[in-house]
């Protein structure tokens, strides 16, 4: 226990919170990287993913994808990408692969989203009359916010840990102080800088699940909830405490 | 094409490093969430604890967790137990939410029928729910087993050799071939063991292969009538997986 005590006093050292290289800046480095990758995923992703949720095509092809996806070792991808547009243009690089590594699960939020709603809440808007551009915004996305939220969600958290990688390509974040501590032997840093890794990825993902659960449509919430199909874990947890309240 | 020529050997070594030291995370791992997944799945209490709880642990980033774990555990920083201990840790997390889904996606009807015919709970979990739940466990695994893959690279950090020794010698010395072996080689090891686990999955499972007569149906349950039930099971499977991406 005397490491963490050690890491609680570099993480207290005011040394450490000033200057070039201090700890709000590498915090603002981690989280430059992390916004940008996730905006630029979430243009492509949430768009694409939409329409599939809502033709129903492709829905094949984002499987595969988002499967696919998985198997991709970010680390390499990293280097890999560095390596191919040069050390210079490093830092557009690891947003380009942030951004690869943030796609799939933004798009199987958005596509599964849409999927998960029940048809005939679908086919009763279009009966009354909705254009599919309506059914769309006012009846598909509103009931398939929470899906996507989870998406981003699990897209911010890859993103941040693969920032913390993104040191050994020297471009800073929180993970310069654990490549610069394996060097130099210094636990106590290491220890610090991965501690506050860890209370950085809670944060943003405390953050994520709020907006999730405030995603939820009012009128969803209000009654009837068995009808929308959402997970089946979330669809009885939501028909339970709708009943109960 | 000539750096692999040269070291085709030493992918070779690698790659079987590779799959030696993921095996182990993703068997402890599966066999660990199976009552962890039960006791999510059964008792309400314990479903939000459990889940919660792995819930935090899948959000850690890796490094940060290779780093934090030998202080904790008494054990070498450098050290191969750190990064498999590591990688249990994200199958568990990642296995048990899937488990406790899995569990959920029986029949409650069939379930009670079990019991209604006599089969004792501890009897009824491992021939009827247990297999029952077999389609969405195998999403599960499956998802599992590719992030452990790729996951393992970055043992290389903390001096764990595996195919992720490729990315960082291969960036070192400016090897472009090497790097680029490396990520295809762990691409195509990942998607040859999903692919085994599927076929795996299709022979211990036989009535999930698809079959060519009318499939029956479940009329208390119309949203799976338009999907199978299987297709509608790994919809949520894969989007709950999906809510888990891996962490890097």
């Amino acid at each position: 226990m005397n490491l963490f005590l050690d890491a609680f006093a570099w993480l207290a050292d005011s040394v450490n919170w000033q200057g070039t290289g201090s700890i709000p800046q590498r915090i603002s480095e981690h989280l430059l990287f992390t916004a940008l990758a996730v905006v630029a995923a979430a243009a492509v992703a949430i768009p694409a993913g939409w329409a599939i949720g809502h033709t129903g095509k492709g829905r094949e092809v984002a499987v595969a994808i988002s499967g696919a996806a998985r198997a991709l070792p970010s680390f390499g991808l990293l280097f890999l990408f560095v390596m191919l547009v040069g050390v210079l243009l490093r830092g557009p690089a690891a947003v380009v692969v942030l951004t690869i590594l943030a796609i799939p699960p933004i798009l199987a939020g958005a596509y599964a989203g849409l999927e998960a709603i029940d048809r005939r809440t679908v086919d009763a808007a279009r009966a009354v009359g909705m254009t599919e551009w309506q059914i769309l915004w006012k009846v598909e996305v509103p009931l398939g916010m929470p899906l996507l939220f989870g998406g981003l969600r699990s897209g911010v958290l890859q993103v941040v840990a693969t920032v913390v990688l993104a040191a050994f390509v020297n471009l800073g974040g929180l993970g310069f102080d654990i490549v610069q501590g394996i060097a130099l032997r210094r636990y106590d840093q290491m220890l610090g800088s991965a501690l506050l890794i860890i209370a950085l990825a809670l944060i943003l993902d405390a953050l994520f699940a709020l907006l999730e659960r405030n995603a939820v449509p009012r009128g969803v919430r209000a009654g009837r909830a068995e009808d929308v199909r959402t997970a089946p874990a979330r669809r009885r947890a939501v028909a339970e405490s709708s009943a109960t309240t | 094409m000539t750096w692999l020529a040269a070291n085709w050997q030493q992918v070779l070594d690698l790659t079987i490093l590779h799959l030696q030291l993921s095996i182990l995370p993703i068997v402890i791992g599966f066999l660990l969430a199976i009552p962890l997944g039960f006791v999510a799945f059964r008792y309400k209490l314990t479903r939000g604890l459990v889940l919660t709880l792995v819930g935090l642990l899948y959000t850690i980033p890796s490094l940060a967790l290779f780093v934090i774990l030998p202080p904790l555990l008494g054990l070498p920083f450098l050290s191969a137990a750190n990064v498999l201990i590591a990688l249990t840790i994200y199958a568990v997390a990642l296995m048990s939410r899937a488990t406790a889904d899995a569990l959920e996606s029986v029949d409650p009807d069939i379930r009670q029928a079990a019991t209604a015919m006599g089969y004792s709970s501890w009897r009824r979990f491992w021939t009827v729910d247990f297999p029952l739940a077999g389609p969405v466990l195998l999403a599960g695994l499956r998802v599992v087993a590719v992030s452990t893959i790729s996951l393992l690279t970055v043992g290389v950090v903390v001096g764990v050799d595996s195919l992720g020794y490729l990315f960082r010698n291969g960036y070192q010395r400016g090897i472009l071939a090497s790097v680029l072996t490396g990520v295809i080689a762990v691409v195509v090891i990942a998607l040859v063991v999903d692919r085994l686990l599927a076929i795996a999955g299709a022979w211990l499972m036989p009535w999930t292969r698809p079959s060519k007569g009318p499939r029956r149906r479940n009329p208390r349950d119309d949203e799976q009538q338009e999907h199978g039930p299987e297709k509608a099971s790994q919809a949520t499977a894969l989007a709950r997986g999906e809510q888990q991406g891996a962490p890097a």
